[in-house]
């Protein structure tokens, strides 16, 4: 695509994806600092993931207005007006993600006062990968690379069935010791939160698609959380 | 009954449904067209949907003014041009010999550029074009000025000074007795040639309003240099380039989502 006649306005969209794609490292790292404050039982990373939320928040704040900025003053149509609108909710969902990575963070303080009696492979695994599809998909809004949003996309699936998988691991500890279930709830919300930022990552990846692509992604992706449906039921009369 | 040429096909039907446009009032096929040697429209075909509003955008000298010449064949007032091709109304093709121009013109009406009132009092501006096709009785006439000024979104401005000269008024009000003149001879189509391009931002939106208003009655086609205008007007927009046709679809689809590499290029300011 060729440069924009109004250089003014080029700059503008460039320094809109630098705020994004800055947004977005810092929210990395967010979530990066609160899994090794679970997984290492690292306090001081929790209590750095939890500083860093309100810099996440202002630059929310500072894109919002931005994208206002450019709607009035520039009046943008087709892939200006989808990147801007998708600006706009990418920031939504990066503020998520960081709010999500501080929980994580708080939890896993409370956490690191009970001896756990178990190991956290799954939780480590489903870590890796969550931090994995948020790096691509960061990687992806700089560069408006469609393939990767749907890499992304694509592979929530794994990340929902480990959460599933780790759901009734936490259920049996439970069930084997009422002591345990303090820290199995955390440890649970801390999967669940996650499991949410990956589903934010694929939102992104929704986003990025439509922005560069003008079409949206089908709506044909299989939702592997069926945690929902785990709940006890009563027997049937 | 119109030609057999002339029947769209099974994919243009389900294609304009859903995009929500009506059957075609004009419908423009393979159109040329000719300014001496120069060959300005290339191929045109083109469907304006009946009772809704068609946006034509492009670059200065695309061909999207000369398009809007061809459906009143204003282009016949000028040796050397000549279009070839079917401009089919009704199942007739209105650029072929021996169509009566003078009916033509009071079915395609066209409002210009610029406000061209006639040098006469607002009154005469109506009735002198209605007198050219019909004899109504005094009564008949009166209410024909008052209805179309009315439709034109001036009656209430103007109900007390009919017989003062047109030129008086401003700007936009001008714009709007031209397009209360083209409408009370009872055209079906109109033909706008960016009709607000003189005239400052609240008059430009009282001839949008109007627009969207006349719609409800009359198959509309615009010319704009206006993006926006399109946006706001339009429910279909066909994008012009160096006299192709190069893009047609749904105002939405055309400004969130254009298919043409030279469409996005020229919707998004990124031309040439």
């Amino acid at each position: 695509m060729a440069e924009h006649i109004v250089k003014s306005f080029e700059q503008e969209l460039k320094r809109l994806q630098a705020l994004i794609t800055e947004m977005g490292g810092m929210v990395e790292s967010q979530v990066a600092l609160a899994s090794r404050a679970v997984i290492d039982k690292d306090a001081a990373a929790a209590s750095q993931a939890v500083d860093a939320d309100p810099a996440v928040d202002a630059l929310e704040r500072e894109v919002e207005q931005y994208v206002i900025r450019l709607l009035a003053l520039r009046q943008p149509l087709a892939q200006d007006l989808r990147h801007i609108v998708a600006a706009l909710k990418i920031t939504g969902a990066l503020e998520r993600i960081g709010d999500y990575a501080t929980n994580v963070a708080k939890r896993s303080l409370v956490l690191d006062q009970f001896a756990l009696p178990y190991t956290l492979t799954g939780l480590a695994h489903m870590s890796r990968l969550v931090q994995e599809n948020l790096k691509t998909i960061i990687d992806a809004i700089g560069e408006n690379d469609t393939d990767k949003a749907l890499q992304v996309w694509r592979s929530d699936e794994v990340i929902d069935e480990i959460y599933n998988a780790l759901f009734r691991e936490l259920i049996t500890y439970m069930m084997e010791d009422p002591r345990n279930i303090t820290p199995c709830i955390h440890l649970l919300f801390i999967a669940k939160n996650l499991e949410r930022i990956g589903d934010h990552a694929t939102n992104i990846a929704e986003l990025v698609y439509y922005a560069v692509r003008g079409e949206p992604l089908a709506d044909i992706r299989p939702k592997g959380d069926s945690s929902a449906y785990a709940v006890v039921r009563p027997p049937r009369a | 009954m119109p030609e057999t040429g002339t029947r769209p096909t099974i994919g243009a039907l389900e294609a304009r449904a859903s995009a929500g446009l009506n059957a075609p009032r004009i419908s423009i096929r393979n159109l040329d067209f000719y300014y001496g040697a120069n060959k300005a429209l290339k191929a045109i075909n083109l469907d304006l949907p009946d009772r809704q509003v068609t946006g034509m955008i492009g670059p200065s000298g695309c061909g999207k003014s000369t398009l809007l010449r061809c459906l009143n064949r204003m282009y016949d007032l000028y040796p050397g041009q000549r279009a070839v091709g079917e401009v089919l109304m009704d199942g007739e093709n209105i650029i072929a010999p021996g169509v009566d121009l003078n009916n033509l013109r009071s079915r395609v009406g066209m409002v210009f550029q610029k406000p061209t009132p006639f040098p006469m009092t607002i009154h005469e501006n109506i009735t002198f074009g209605v007198k050219l096709h019909e004899r109504p009785s005094k009564a008949e006439m009166e209410e024909r000025v008052e209805w179309s000024l009315t439709r034109a979104a001036l009656w209430d401005e103007v109900k007390d000074r009919l017989n003062t000269s047109a030129t008086g008024l401003s700007g936009g009000q001008q714009q709007r007795l031209c397009i209360a003149r083209t409408i009370a001879v009872r055209p079906e189509v109109i033909l706008f040639d960016e009709p607000t391009s003189a005239l400052d931002p609240i008059s430009t939106l009282k001839i949008e309003e109007l627009i969207d208003e006349l719609k409800r009655d009359f198959t509309i086609a615009i010319v704009t240099h206006n993006m926006q205008q399109a946006a706001r007007c339009a429910d279909q927009v066909a994008f012009f380039y160096l006299g192709e046709m190069v893009e047609v679809g749904s105002a939405t689809q055309m400004f969130t989502a254009p298919r043409e590499r030279r469409t996005q290029e020229y919707i998004t300011g990124r031309f040439g």
